[in-house]
C-alpha cells in the first residue's frame, strides 16, 4: 500500500469557528469510504482567514491549498483529485505562492500554519530551541545585550525597548524574580497573540525561558484572557510536553538552571491587560491599576522584580538569539526595528495576519494585502492599534507604519490590530462606543476615566441629538483634554484618540460643517 | 440530589493546588463546577484564604466573567467590539434578542438561554463572531444564527 497522503486542516480557533472540525471529519469519512489512505494533520492557521477552512495537501511540488472549504465540498474535492493537488474551483495553488503570503516577511510567524503546534519534532525541525541553546551558552548580561542590540521594542502597545526592561530586572537584587507574559489581548482587531499560543506555543515558551535565563528568574506566568479557551488548552498541553522533554523544569536542557511556567486565566476585564492591573489580577485581586513608580521591573509580581512582556515580544526573542541581533535589526525603519505582525480585521475582503518589516504603508496593507472592503464599498475609516487607537482617514494611509511617524500624526500602532470600516459607518456612533467601552472597562481608580467616560457618552448623545450641538462639542473637547491629562493609565488617557480623531476627521457624522474638521 | 452548595465549594477547594494568588484560579474552578459563583461561596473562600468577605466579594464583582446567579441552560454571546461592528454586529445583536426572545444581559423566562455581549473573541478577521456555550462561530448571518440556535429553545 502506498504511504498515506498528508492533508492539513487547521485547528486555530478562527478555523474551528467556520467548521474546520467538520471538514476534518468529512475528509476522514469520505477518504475511508473511497479506500484512500490519508493522514490528517491539525496544523496552526496560515492566517489567511478569508480562505479558512484552508485545507492543504502535501504533494511532491510542495503544499497545495484549497479554500475556503466547507464540509459539503469534500466529495467534489476528492473527485477532483485533491490528494494530488488537482484542479477545483477552491484550488489556490501552492500555499507559499499565494501572494498574500508570498509578499510577507515572516520571522516570528515562519512556522505558523506549517507545523502541528504541539509536535516537539516539528518545532525542533524548524529552528525550534536554537535560540534557547544559544542563550544557555551565554551569561545573563550578554543575552540582555543581544536583545538590546536587536532594537526590539515591546509589541503590547507602549513600544518600550525590551532590552532596557530586562536590564533593570537583571540588575535588581532579589530572592525571587518573575517573568510574566501579557496574553490578555483585549484589543478588537487583534489576534496575533492568540495565533502564537494556539499555533506555535513552544516559541512563546522558548522566549520566556530565555528571558528567565537573562534576568535570573526561575518562575513564569502566562496571563491569558478567559475568552481564549483554546489558547489556554494548547498552552497548558505545550507546557506539559516541554516540561516532560526537559525544556522547562528544575534543570532546563540539563543546564542546572530552573524555569517553571504556569498559565493563569483572566476573567473578562480589558484593563487587566494594563501591566500593573495584570499583576494585581495574578495576585488574585481586583484588576486595579497601580501607580508607578515603583516600576514592575523593581517591584512587580508579589513585590518582586518582574519582566512583563507581550506574547509577540517574547516570540521575537528566540530568533534574535539564534540568528543574532543584527539579523532582526536589519528589518524595519528608523527606531522601529524588526517586523510587526499586522492583523487585518473588520470589513476587509482578505482579512488575516501580515507580518512585515516596519515602514510599509497602511494603504499597502488595506489594498495590496486586504483587497479593499468585504462589502465592496469604499473604505471610510481605519482604526489602528485597538480600541484606544485613532481612526485614520484616507489622507493618512500613506504614512509609514512606524512608531514615531504614527505618534507624530496623533495615532498609534499599538499591537498592530487594523479594523476597517466602510462608508456606512457612523463615526459619531463609534466615538460614543469608545466612551462606552471606557465606562464599562474603567478600573475606577481615577475620576476623569471613571466619570468622564460616562459623561462622554451623554455628551455625544446630545451632539447626535442636536441639543446645543456647538456647545456640547466644546464640552466634549474639554472632557477629552481632562481625560488625556488627568488619567493614571492609557485606558482613560487614550480613549480621546478614537473620539477626537472621529470628530476631527468626520465632523459631518456629528452634524457639523466640513470646516469643523480644521479645528484641532 | 446535589450536596449543599457549601459542601460542593469545599470539595472544589480541596481538589485545587495550594498556590500563590489563588483566588482567581479558585473562582474559576468553582464557576466551572457550579456554573456560577454562588454567594454562599464567599465566606468559605474568605476563611480558606484568610481574606475578608469584602475582599472576596470585591474580586467576584469586579470581573465580568464571574456570575453570581446561574445562567440559562445555554449561553449565547454576541461580540459587539469594533471589528464585529464593522460587519453588522449591532443588527445581529438586535436579531438575536428577537430570535431568542430575551434581551441582552438577560435570561429567557423559561431559563433556556442567556444572551450576553462579549468584547472580542479574537475572530476579528472573520467577523461578526458569536459563541454558543463552548463553541465559536464566525462569519455569522441572521439565517445561520437561527439555524444554530433553534435547537436551544
Ligand atoms: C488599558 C490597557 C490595556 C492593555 N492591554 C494589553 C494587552 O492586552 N496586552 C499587552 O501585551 N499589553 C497591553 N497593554 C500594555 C501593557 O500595559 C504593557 O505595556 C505591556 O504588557 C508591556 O509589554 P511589552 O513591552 O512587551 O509591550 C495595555 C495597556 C493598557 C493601558
Ligand atoms: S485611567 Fe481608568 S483604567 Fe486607568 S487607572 Fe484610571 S480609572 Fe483605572
Ligand atoms: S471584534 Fe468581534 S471577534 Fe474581535
Amino acid at each position: 500500500m502506498s504511504a498515506a497522503v498528508r492533508v492539513f486542516v487547521p485547528r486555530d480557533s478562527a478555523a474551528l469557528a467556520v467548521g474546520a472540525d467538520e471538514v476534518a471529519a468529512a475528509l476522514q469519512a469520505e477518504a475511508a469510504r473511497r479506500g484512500l489512505s490519508i493522514e490528517i494533520v491539525r496544523n496552526g492557521s496560515r492566517g489567511l482567514f478569508w480562505l479558512e477552512t484552508l485545507v492543504e495537501v502535501a504533494t511532491p511540488a510542495g503544499r497545495v491549498a484549497y479554500g475556503p472549504v466547507m464540509p459539503e465540498d469534500v466529495p467534489s474535492l476528492l473527485d477532483a483529485g485533491l490528494l494530488s493537488g488537482g484542479a477545483h474551483p477552491l484550488h489556490q495553488g501552492l500555499t507559499e505562492a499565494i501572494p498574500f503570503l508570498a509578499r510577507q516577511e515572516r520571522l516570528s510567524f515562519r512556522r505558523m500554519g506549517v507545523t502541528d503546534p504541539l509536535s516537539l519534532a516539528d518545532y525542533e525541525a524548524l529552528e525550534g530551541w536554537a535560540g534557547l541553546r544559544a542563550a544557555l551558552a551565554l551569561d545573563g548580561a550578554t543575552i540582555v545585550q543581544q536583545v538590546l542590540d536587536s532594537g526590539l521594542r515591546g509589541r503590547g502597545g507602549a513600544a518600550f525597548p525590551t532590552g532596557i526592561k530586562w536590564k533593570t530586572v537583571l540588575a535588581a537584587e532579589a530572592s525571587q524574580k518573575y517573568i510574566a507574559c501579557n496574553a490578555d489581548e483585549g484589543d478588537s482587531g487583534s489576534y496575533a497573540d492568540r495565533m502564537v499560543m494556539e499555533g506555535d506555543p513552544y516559541m512563546l515558551i522558548e522566549g520566556m525561558v530565555i528571558a528567565g535565563l537573562a534576568v535570573g528568574a526561575t518562575r513564569g506566568y502566562v496571563y491569558i484572557r478567559s475568552e481564549y479557551p483554546q489558547a489556554i488548552a494548547v498552552m497548558n498541553e505545550a507546557i506539559a510536553r516541554a516540561t516532560a522533554a526537559g525544556f522547562l523544569g528544575e534543570n532546563v536542557c540539563g543546564s542546572g538552571r530552573a524555569f517553571t511556567l504556569e498559565v493563569r486565566k483572566g476573567a473578562g476585564s480589558y484593563v487587566c491587560g494594563e501591566e500593573t492591573a495584570m499583576l494585581e489580577s495574578l495576585e488574585g485581586k481586583r484588576g486595579v491599576v497601580r501607580a508607578k513608580p515603583p516600576l514592575p521591573a523593581i517591584e512587580g509580581l508579589f513585590g518582586k522584580p518582574t519582566v512583563i512582556n507581550n506574547v509577540l515580544s517574547f516570540a521575537a526573542v528566540p530568533l534574535v538569539l539564534s540568528r543574532g541581533p543584527a539579523f532582526y535589526r536589519d528589518y524595519g525603519v528608523g527606531r522601529s526595528r524588526g517586523t510587526l505582525p499586522f492583523q487585518l480585521a473588520g470589513n476587509i475582503k482578505q482579512g488575516g495576519l501580515v507580518e512585515k518589516a516596519f515602514g510599509l504603508s497602511l494603504r499597502e496593507l488595506l489594498i495590496d494585502f486586504g483587497g479593499g472592503t468585504a462589502s465592496g464599498r469604499p473604505i471610510k475609516a481605519v482604526q489602528v492599534g485597538g480600541p484606544l487607537g485613532s481612526y485614520l482617514p484616507e489622507s493618512q494611509w500613506d504614512l509609514p507604519l512606524d512608531y514615531e511617524a504614527y505618534a507624530a500624526a496623533g495615532a498609534v500602532l499599538g499591537h498592530g490590530g487594523i479594523v476597517v470600516h466602510d462608508d456606512t459607518a457612523d463615526m459619531a456612533k463609534l466615538a460614543r462606543y469608545a466612551m462606552e467601552f471606557c465606562a464599562i472597562e474603567s478600573c475606577g481608580k481615577c475620576t476623569p476615566c471613571r466619570i468622564g467616560s460616562t459623561r462622554g457618552v451623554e455628551v455625544i448623545d446630545r451632539i447626535r441629538g442636536n441639543q446645543n450641538r456647538e456647545q456640547q462639542v466644546t464640552l466634549l473637547r474639554d472632557l477629552c483634554d481632562t481625560m488625556t491629562h488627568g488619567s493614571l493609565c492609557a485606558m482613560g488617557g487614550m480613549t480621546p484618540f478614537p473620539v477626537l480623531s472621529a470628530l476631527n476627521h468626520y465632523p459631518q457624522d456629528f452634524g457639523l460643517a466640513e470646516s469643523e474638521a480644521a479645528k484641532p | 440530589m446535589n450536596p449543599p452548595i457549601e459542601l460542593q465549594v469545599r470539595e472544589v477547594l480541596a481538589s485545587q493546588p495550594v498556590q500563590d494568588g489563588a483566588l482567581l484560579p479558585l473562582l474559576h474552578a468553582i464557576q466551572e463546577r457550579l456554573g456560577h459563583v454562588p454567594p454562599e461561596a464567599v465566606p468559605v473562600l474568605a476563611e480558606y484564604l484568610n481574606l475578608s468577605r469584602a475582599e472576596v466579594h470585591g474580586v467576584v464583582s469586579y470581573y465580568h466573567f464571574f456570575r453570581t446567579t446561574p445562567p440559562g441552560r445555554h449561553v449565547v454571546q454576541v461580540c459587539r467590539a469594533e471589528a464585529c461592528q464593522a460587519r453588522g454586529a449591532e443588527s445581529l445583536m438586535a436579531h438575536a434578542e428577537k430570535a431568542l426572545g430575551c434581551a441582552v444581559h438577560a435570561t429567557r423566562a423559561d431559563g433556556a438561554v442567556t444572551l450576553e455581549p462579549v468584547y472580542c473573541l479574537g475572530l476579528c478577521a472573520s467577523s461578526p463572531a458569536i459563541q454558543i456555550d463552548d463553541k465559536l462561530h464566525a462569519r455569522m448571518t441572521p439565517a445561520r444564527f437561527d439555524q444554530l440556535t433553534k435547537g436551544l429553545l
